[in-house]
């Protein structure tokens, strides 16, 4: 038996450099620099560590490390790893050293952004393991202020009302969240006889029906905010556009999957009988969001704007997925989990190192671009061909799944849904067309060609990319058992009547 | 026999009226100093009276207490209005409030 | 070979690799830069292992020669599992050696045709790519892989129609191509989901049943899948209505006009209608539907065809006429039929194309005919090939049109389906018309052109050759008759298909066809001969009645236009500042209310300490007045 805390040190990894940075107050800008890519490097080895100790085909928690903590509250550190959450620890370690090299040409207090970013790695990683609720929601929360100061400080113009918008709407989400932690607390106390806050435990808590409704919805409200589910959006393309080329990497890949994922290990876990209340209703919701995401992408004049409003289709598609209940749709929202974080993380670190060139976001001011920089425009074109879903790149197989799984559980939503492939091929070709193609302009005919430190960080993502879309079994099926116990426990579990009411319909003979 | 602990009280009330007096009426941050000062010994003399009354010493741990408060809240408000001093050459008080919300 | 057949797609694939990645250091200038012979080789390599599985196949007794090769794994989650499994069975095959084989000629030429550009490594390795994706989807075992395969010729169609980004028209043309056939790929995915439901599986054998014997299902379900699976079709096939992308796609090289959207993608459509016929024979209804689309696309594309001046446009048009002949076969239950003429066509048509090529290689990319005419003269290479094409497409006897297109009248006049008759002489007689036109207003009377065009050099006139013999005579070599060779080899996939004995007899069927051809070329030859180059050498750009209705093609194309350009923009907008104004003006709304009422607050933080004193007393005076009521 491995006895390594892997949990705990891959938790903890990124934080290897940050007394460096917090004590060394002279510390060159380069040495800042290299202090925080080799911190996240660490993280990721230890992560690899964690991978290779993960038992495939194991569907419960492993790896599970639990001390207590503050025990008059309940409070433990309490942590441990499923199918679910390993994939999306592996593209936070995997990610974090590509969006700190990525910002490698940020000048202003490099020392700071360092140490901001790895705390934010930290955080964003404990809440992705912990299993205690109070602890995830400390990490949960704790993870906003880093992100506040990405934005706020090294953002551009609208920096400080993006950074205020973001931090004030997630922590309305977050205060629903918080309350409905502490109610379930009181309830195990009283049930259980002592305060807990251990996942394990709060799942046995009884709850009338009414209770786990509303609890429901407290925690979804929560999540839903960070997902964004629509109309909770908003906050969204604000914080994308003004946020640096990093904050929009980490936002966009990693930021947001905590609200799926906490829908997926909370929402689903605690209250099945409500989850299969609201699931019709919240489809919905997801459904609205990605045609209304792709729509008004469609219209935005500003690409990372634009990419954002293409996150909320996505992450519609994410959300779609998990509330469909079937194992093929739960595989491919977690799976697309992980596409969209490489994805739409790769479109931002593309046009960031375009914007380091032209500084400009206006889809109008650029054009032509793809004569002076055709492998710049290269890596942008695959980042769009997979986030447009082309088969044979990592987001076709977890768009397919989740749309397979939602279609022999909805149709007509299916349906719906799969009107966003279409869409999101106009506004990604579209605005590729505007900004990349056209007459060669006199204003970009000397744009540098993409480096070699660019290169090397594309390329990574590119083959991550490829191995999802062509191999996705070793992705897939550490995380099918997971999947299919949820998905199990959702339908198979449910009462007979809900069966009859809204199970698939009888395929004719 | 003893004295009854209402003169104590009573003496007690006007000095805390007069501390309050002018606390709330005079500008100078000194004079607002000293008013405090008679409020807070105000109720140094209630906490010895009730003390004495019951026969316990803990009125008076108590006002010990609030004495030693008394002193370091004078050092930290002395500092304080010197520190202002040098600034706005003025110990007014209703002068110093930028720090409003 | 059959075991390596993947090599067929693996080839292609590296070699695009190689010259996508590092094709700039291949070396050599013009037509003698290395990345175009590298791609060439690839694609004859490929062609080879394809020429050998089907020796190989043709070594077998006809019920085993339906092999699947096992490459890997791909897709396994909840009950999905897909492989990448290859199949080579007597259709695959043919299918891969039309790709391949028409695709290496096409290579070879492209070579000469690309030596001023820039960066032909680039045009490689997209072609190669495409070749890959194209072999995928016809050499794919299930219906998953065949849709990556059909998604991936779609991007390379994409990125080849766009070759030349700077021209905005071109990247128009690209982005149109993909998204409209994006929307028939919904629905073949559609399609595949159904499917799935039904069969819980992708796999050709589990779908399509074995051995002739039919899948069991319901008859609405394989309505529903063979209609969206059709949907599918349409789209890639640029069948009504979603043909609108095909024309514009001609913006792209002509090489490419001449694989992607001639010989080998727009056919795939037409390959997966004949794949999963075993499903549409199931339902009436669709396959009804299929000979409805199949000859509206014929007629339509042919009158359309007859409207434009631009000679790659008129092919384009004509290409979706002669896929509809094969919709229509299939529809008809014609399969090898359908198969025969996509072969033949991918011949004749891709030489059609390349002789056009020729005519803009010579000609500094003039290309309407009414600034073209006399090129006999100057080009007689070309002149002779593109008559070669012409002929072939024209359906005289003996050529390959008449054994393979008039072939499909002949059954269906014998089965008694007269409308089909009826309709597709008349599209056949719209053929004719078209192709002659084109050739006589290009090549014959006077030269219109400004210069000299030169004549083409030997690389891309020996493609040519070859594909000119394959054009004029692979109908009679392998569709004699509508049973013939190419139908006998097909049998194992598509079953026996016994024909009718209806209506006239085969002799009087021919007459009338042979008649029709030549009514055809008849009535082009009145209104296009030399003679009377006036009448439509001066039509102004907008040219009034007939013409100009068949020249913008009914106006479909400008009504989806209003439609999505106008009403879809502006439903966009609207949506957009939804969104701005109500949504976030909602989010901001409840910021700003915020804001205002603790604006209202500072009428207690006043910053002075005597105030915050006095309401501090007077708050303690209250709380104790308070407790003396109380108690």
């Amino acid at each position: 038996m491995d006895t390594m805390p892997w949990l705990t040190l891959v938790i903890a990894a990124p934080l290897v450099g940050l007394p460096v940075l917090a004590l060394w107050r002279s510390i060159s800008d380069d040495a800042a620099r290299w202090v925080g890519l080799g911190s996240t490097l660490v993280a990721f080895v230890v992560s690899i560590g964690m991978l290779v100790t993960f038992e495939t085909g194991q569907a419960g928690l492993q790896m599970v490390s639990k001390h207590p903590w503050v025990e008059s509250i309940g409070l433990s550190w309490f942590v441990g790893v499923d199918g679910f959450s390993i994939w999306l620890v592996m593209v936070t370690t995997f990610m974090f050293p590509i969006a700190v090299v990525a910002s490698w040409k940020v000048d202003h207090q490099v020392r700071r952004f360092m140490a901001v970013s790895l705390f934010l790695e930290t955080v964003i990683l404990g809440a992705f393991l912990a299993l205690d609720l109070l602890l995830f929601f400390l990490f949960f929360e704790a993870l906003l202020f880093p992100m506040y100061y990405v934005i706020g400080v090294w953002g551009s113009k609208r920096r400080v009302y993006a950074a205020t918008k973001f931090l004030l709407y997630t922590m309305f989400g977050s205060a629903f969240l918080l309350v409905g932690i502490l109610y379930l607390s009181v309830q195990a106390a009283d049930q259980l006889g002592r305060p807990t806050f251990d996942l394990t435990l709060l799942e046995q808590v009884r709850l009338s029906t009414e209770q786990g409704r509303w609890l429901f919805l407290a925690f979804f409200i929560g999540f839903a905010v960070k997902v964004p589910v629509w109309p909770l959006h908003t906050w969204l393309p604000d914080a994308h556009t003004e946020a640096p080329t990093k904050g929009s990497i980490v936002l966009a890949a990693i930021l947001l999957k905590t609200g799926p994922y906490g829908m997926l290990r909370f929402n689903l876990d605690l209250f099945p009988d409500a989850s299969r209340y609201f699931a019709d209703a919240i489809m919905v919701l997801a459904v609205v969001g990605i045609i209304y995401g792709a729509v008004v992408a469609m219209m935005q004049s500003d690409i990372k704007r634009l990419i954002a409003y293409s996150s909320v289709s996505h992450m519609g598609l994410i959300v779609l997925g998990i509330f469909a209940f079937s194992a093929e749709a739960i595989d491919g929202a977690v799976l697309q989990m992980v596409n969209h974080g490489l994805s739409t993380g790769m479109l931002f670190l593309v046009f960031g190192m375009l914007y380091e060139r032209t500084h400009t976001r206006e889809i109008a001011e650029l054009g032509g671009i793809v004569h002076a920089t055709p492998w710049l425009a290269g890596a942008y074109v695959i980042a769009m061909l997979s986030s447009i879903g082309l088969p044979g790149l990592n987001n076709f197989v977890g768009e397919f799944l989740v749309l397979l799984g939602t279609f022999s559980v909805d149709r007509v939503l299916a349906s719906i849904a799969i009107v966003g492939v279409i869409l999101s091929a106009i506004y990604m070709l579209w605005s590729y067309q505007r900004a990349f193609q056209g007459p060669v302009s006199a204003r970009w005919s000397s744009l540098p060609d993409i480096s070699w430190r660019e290169g090397a960080l594309v390329a990574p993502i590119v083959v991550a990319m490829l191995w999802i879309g062509l191999q996705p079994a070793p992705v897939l099926e550490r995380l099918r058992p997971t999947a299919e116990q949820v998905s199990q426990r959702l339908i198979d579990d449910a009462p007979a009547t809900d069966i009859a009411a809204d199970g698939p319909a009888e395929e004719a003979p | 026999m003893r004295t009854p602990i209402a003169y104590f009280l009573v003496l007690s009330a006007i000095l805390f009226a007069i501390g309050s007096v002018a606390v709330l009426v005079r500008p100078n941050a000194l004079r607002i100093f000293m008013g405090v000062e008679l409020q807070l010994n105000a109720v140094n003399l209630t906490l010895v009276a009730f003390s004495r009354m019951h026969l316990e010493l803990d009125g008076q741990i108590l006002a010990f207490f609030s004495m030693v408060v008394a002193a370091a809240e004078v050092v930290v408000g002395l500092a304080i209005i010197v520190a202002v001093f040098r600034r706005t050459a003025t110990t007014d008080v209703d002068r110093a409030s930028v720090l409003r919300g | 070979m059959i075991d390596v057949i993947w090599l067929a797609v693996a080839l292609p694939l590296v070699a695009s690799g190689a010259n996508m990645l590092a094709g700039k250091r291949f070396g050599g200038r013009g037509a003698g830069h290395r990345s175009g012979w590298v791609a060439t080789a690839a694609m004859t390599a490929s062609f080879v292992v394809a020429l050998g599985a089907l020796l190989q196949l043709l070594s077998l007794p006809a019920e085993e020669r339906t092999q699947v090769v096992t490459v890997a794994e791909w897709i396994r989650a909840g009950a999905v599992s897909v492989s990448f499994d290859l199949r080579v069975d007597p259709l695959s095959i043919t299918m891969a050696l039309v790709v391949t084989g028409v695709g290496s000629l096409i290579h070879l030429y492209a070579i000469g045709y690309m030596e001023h550009d820039a960066r032909p490594w680039r045009f490689f390795g997209y072609t190669n790519l495409f070749c890959a994706f194209m072999l995928a989807l016809v050499l794919a075992d299930d219906f998953l892989l065949l849709y990556l395969g059909w998604e991936g010729v779609g991007l390379c169609s994409y990125l080849l129609i766009g070759f030349w980004s700077d021209r905005p028209e071109a990247a128009s043309a690209a982005k149109k191509a993909f998204i409209t056939t994006r929307i028939g790929d919904v629905a073949l995915m559609l399609g595949l989901f159904v499917m799935f439901m039904h069969f819980g599986s992708f796999e050709f054998d589990t779908v399509l049943g074995h051995e002739g014997a039919l899948p069991e299902i319901a008859t609405g379900t394989a309505t529903a899948i063979s209609l969206l699976l059709l949907g599918g079709a349409v789209g890639k096939s640029a069948q009504l209505p979603l043909h609108v992308w095909l024309p514009d796609a001609m913006a792209g090289p002509t090489p490419v006009s001449a694989l992607i959207h001639a010989a080998t993608m727009v056919t795939a459509g037409v390959y997966l209608v004949v794949r999963s016929h075993a499903l549409f024979e199931v339902s009436e209804v669709a396959l009804t539907v299929v000979a409805i689309v199949g000859i509206s696309g014929a007629l339509y594309g042919g009158l359309a065809s007859i409207g434009q001046y631009d000679m790659k446009r008129a092919l384009a048009y004509s290409t979706m006429s002669q896929l509809g002949f094969m919709f229509l076969a299939a529809g008809l239950g014609f399969y090898p039929i359908a198969i025969a003429l996509l072969v033949a066509h991918a011949f004749y048509k891709a030489l059609l194309f390349l002789a056009s090529g020729n005519v803009m290689h010579g000609l500094d990319d003039e290309i309407d005919v009414r600034r073209l005419g006399g090129l006999r003269l100057d080009m007689p290479w070309t002149a002779a090939l593109f008559a070669a094409g012409a002929l072939s497409l024209s359906g005289l006897p003996p050529f390959s049109g008449f054994f393979t297109k008039d072939a499909i009248l002949e059954v269906a006049s014998h089965d008694g389906v007269v409308w089909a008759y009826v309709l597709g002489s008349l599209a056949a007689l719209v053929s004719a018309w078209y192709i002659a036109r084109l050739f006589f207003q290009a090549f014959m009377g006077e030269r219109r052109y400004q210069g000299h065009a030169h004549e083409a050099p030997a690389l891309m006139r020996i493609p040519l050759v070859v594909l000119a013999a394959g054009g004029l005579f692979a109908g009679i070599v392998l569709a004699f008759t509508p049973e013939g060779r190419l139908a006998t080899f097909l049998e194992p996939t598509l079953g026996h298909i016994e024909e009718g004995h209806a209506g006239p007899s085969t002799a009087t069927l021919i007459a009338i066809s042979v008649a029709v051809t030549l009514a055809g070329i008849g009535i082009a030859w009145r209104l296009y001969r030399p003679a009377n180059e006036a009448r439509w050498t001066s039509f102004p750009e907008r040219e009034p009645g007939m013409s100009a209705v068949l020249g913008r093609a009914f106006y479909v194309d400008a009504l989806y236009g209003f439609v999505v350009g106008t009403i879809g923009l502006r439903a966009g907008e609207a949506l957009s500042r939804f969104d701005r104004t109500v949504v976030d003006g909602a989010v901001n709304g409840i910021g700003r209310l915020t804001t205002w009422a603790s604006g209202l607050a500072p009428v207690w933080q006043s910053g002075r300490a005597r105030r915050y004193a006095l309401s501090f007393l007077a708050g303690g005076a209250a709380l104790l007045l308070f407790m003396v009521v109380r108690i």
